[in-house]
């Protein structure tokens, strides 16, 4: 049987409002895969390293205060100067459609808006990590 | 589509009965549990005449990108009716940190005003008298320091602060269970919140220093009941603080206000606020002997329920928020927020603030409920769950008791843990099918007339740039000399046991920035890291 997928749930920026990103990580836990939570107040060299050292496939950021457009392509810039592209990273918080489609054309895997469903989020996931 | 039996429960999972008659309220003695609204314990309500002597103050909280375009705001909500302001502020300000500082970028005027010196509070209140305007303000660790800043523009206005009225929300001890926006360990912190309780008592005797907090704590996913008893359980930390403090209870706790949110469960709501009232009249009288009847009569603020709002559909939004302003109306509230269709997508656009203001008139002055006091009280279902929350909520009490209070309940992770598990039981219920949120996993829609044709406030990424030049020039105009004493008096006085409120004025006057202000009490408190638990 294949190694448990592993996923590093991170909360970046000031926000402390941590009810959606509690949520997911112990859903995907619940779905069987190992799931790292950084807490609050992540920077992305913070994050980017510990999902280096955790050795993640998967990075899934929480962001709900508007700071998506400042935090997310810093997280993408340092993924790529440490040659970790294979990590998939998702995103989930408050997110206009607008910038869902600029944070995925700078290579996030998917961006999960308000409403957006458990089970939608952990078969993305699952397809993503068995491309 | 799986088909779920369907359950009977309030949406915190408490069971409800198919019918409720005079059987189920065998322990309830009208006379001692509701008594005549205005009379002990209160729980029909705090005034005898209610709505009928004066409306609930209608306050829409709001500020976003810059003190300039929030001014705007706050003299467009006047001019509309609204009858208080009520100041956000974004989340460097909310953390103590200046607009230019390195961890603000991006997040300067996102969910608030941001304010990092005097001069951004000058800006924020251009044109309006605070002597006649009453406000309220959304800040927790730096509370302190943004009142000082908004006494100082008082004392500028030559308002007495005699006369000044409003509320600080000022309310640690749900930052460390609920909202995490925190700065300084807890007993440092609670030191802070004991010096603006003793200031205000004899300096600001019409402004409320703390607004002991459980919309954050039900935001975070908490049931009603953990909402009640947290909440109530943090009041009477406060309250222990001030009276080792030397304080007299019925100098202080006449000014304690609360703050609750307007849930969409639309009964147990009401029962929740009633309880409320109920359990602190009797925490007041007997566990800490008060004699006046101000001390005993819990006055709250509601906001409706954030979480509730949907990005489907989000018209339907406007009648989610109807119904729970409705429920806070029949529950007695002192003030009210509305909340916008669009705050599933964004800080809300000024057409939809207005839609939200303009449910509140409705409720006032159209549907007839403010007419009488308490309309429902007497109906068996309320009255029954009324009692049914204050026991659940008395037996959290009494457990924080035994563990020492609500400090070591806190470092223990006790009501984090509760919320968190409550808030993922909720979901699960959502996922299942259990729990139907219309037009989210019942009765969704293709149609995109139902979807986003919603004008959305947009943030002007200038925003930030625009603060800190705004900053640099302070700096460079101001005197730093008198700044530079200005902070080493007031960090001899927090590493003392003075009040820090004359100290925290002085810096203000003198121009430190709230950056500054904070990095001065970090030196001397240190800071707060929570251990992650899920």
């Amino acid at each position: 049987m294949s190694r448990p997928i592993r996923v590093l749930v991170a909360k970046p920026g000031l926000d402390g409002h941590d009810r959606g990103a509690k949520i997911i990580a112990r859903a995907l836990r619940d779905a069987g895969m190992e799931v790292i939570y950084t807490g609050l107040r992540q920077t992305p060299e913070m994050i980017v390293n510990a999902a280096l050292q955790e050795d993640v496939q998967v990075i899934g950021l929480s962001i709900l205060s508007g700071a998506h457009n400042a935090i997310v392509p810093r997280v993408m810039d340092l993924l790529r100067q440490k040659d970790m592209t294979d990590v998939k990273v998702i995103v989930g918080g408050i997110v206009p459609d607008e910038d869902a489609e600029a944070l995925k054309r700078q290579g996030v895997a998917a961006v999960f808006q308000p409403g957006a469903s458990l089970e939608a989020i952990v078969t993305f996931i699952r397809g993503a990590v068995a491309e | 589509m799986k088909t779920v039996e369907r359950q009977f429960t309030t949406i915190s999972g408490v069971p409800v009965e198919p019918a409720y008659g005079p059987e189920d309220l065998h322990d309830l003695d009208p006379a001692r549990d509701l008594a005549a609204p205005g009379e002990f314990p209160y729980t029909r309500g705090i005034h005898r005449d209610m709505y009928r002597g004066k409306l609930w103050t209608m306050r829409q909280f709001s500020g976003f990108a810059t003190p300039e375009e929030t001014n705007r705001r706050y003299l467009y909500l006047l001019a509309q009716g609204q009858t208080g302001l009520s100041v956000a502020f974004d989340l460097p300000t909310l953390m103590g940190y200046d607009a230019d500082h390195a961890l603000s970028e991006g997040e300067v005027g996102k969910c608030g005003a941001p304010v990092s010196s005097l001069e951004d509070m000058e800006i924020l209140f251009r044109g309006i008298p605070l002597g006649e305007v009453t406000v309220s303000m959304t800040i927790n660790s730096p509370a302190a320091v943004v009142w000082a800043m908004y006494l100082a523009v008082a004392e500028q206005q030559g308002v007495d602060w005699q006369r000044v009225s409003g509320t600080l929300q000022n309310d640690i001890l749900k930052e460390y269970i609920a909202q995490k926006e925190y700065i300084f360990p807890p007993p440092q912190s609670m030191r802070l919140v004991t010096d603006t309780i003793e200031f205000g008592m004899r300096h600001t005797p019409r402004f409320n220093p703390v607004s002991i907090s459980g919309y954050h704590i039900r935001e975070a996913g908490s049931t009603a009941v953990q909402e009640l008893a947290f909440t109530l359980r943090d009041g009477i930390e406060y309250v222990d603080w001030a009276l080792e403090r030397g304080l007299q209870i019925d100098e202080f706790a006449p000014r304690l206000s609360f703050f609750f949110n307007a849930h969409s469960d639309f009964f147990e709501e009401i029962a929740k606020y009633r309880a409320a009232r109920k359990i602190w009249a009797h925490v007041m009288k007997e566990r800490y002997g008060a004699r006046s009847e101000r001390s005993m009569k819990l006055r709250f603020h509601a906001q409706t329920a954030g979480c509730s709002l949907t990005w489907q559909q989000p018209y339907n939004n406007v009648v989610r928020t109807a119904l729970e302003a409705m429920a806070a109306v029949l529950g007695g509230a002192q003030s009210l927020h509305t909340n916008s269709l669009d705050e599933a997508y964004a800080l809300p656009g000024e057409h939809a603030v207005t839609i939200a203001l303009r449910t509140q008139q409705v409720l006032a002055y159209e549907s007839g409920v403010a007419n009488a006091v308490d309309p429902l009280g007497g109906s068996y279902f309320l009255e029954k769950l009324t009692l049914e929350t204050e026991a659940a909520a008395m037996d959290y009490i009494r457990r924080i008791d035994a563990m020492g209070g609500m400090i070591p309940a806190i470092d223990a992770g006790f009501p984090q843990t509760e919320i968190a598990a409550a808030s993922y039981r909720y979901q699960r219920e959502v996922e299942a099918g259990e729990r139907i949120i219309v037009g989210v996993n019942r009765f969704q829609s293709d149609n995109q007339a139902d979807g986003q044709p919603i004008e959305l406030l947009q943030i002007d990424e200038a925003s930030g740039k625009h603060q800190e030049a705004k900053l640099a020039a302070l700096r460079a105009r101001r005197d730093n000399g008198s700044v530079n004493r200005a902070l080493s008096a007031l960090k001899r006085a927090a590493e003392g046991t003075e009040n820090t409120m004359p100290f925290l004025l002085d810096a203000v006057r003198a121009y430190a920035t709230l950056g500054e202000i904070c990095d001065a009490l970090r030196a001397v408190f240190g800071v707060y890291t929570e251990t992650p638990r899920l």
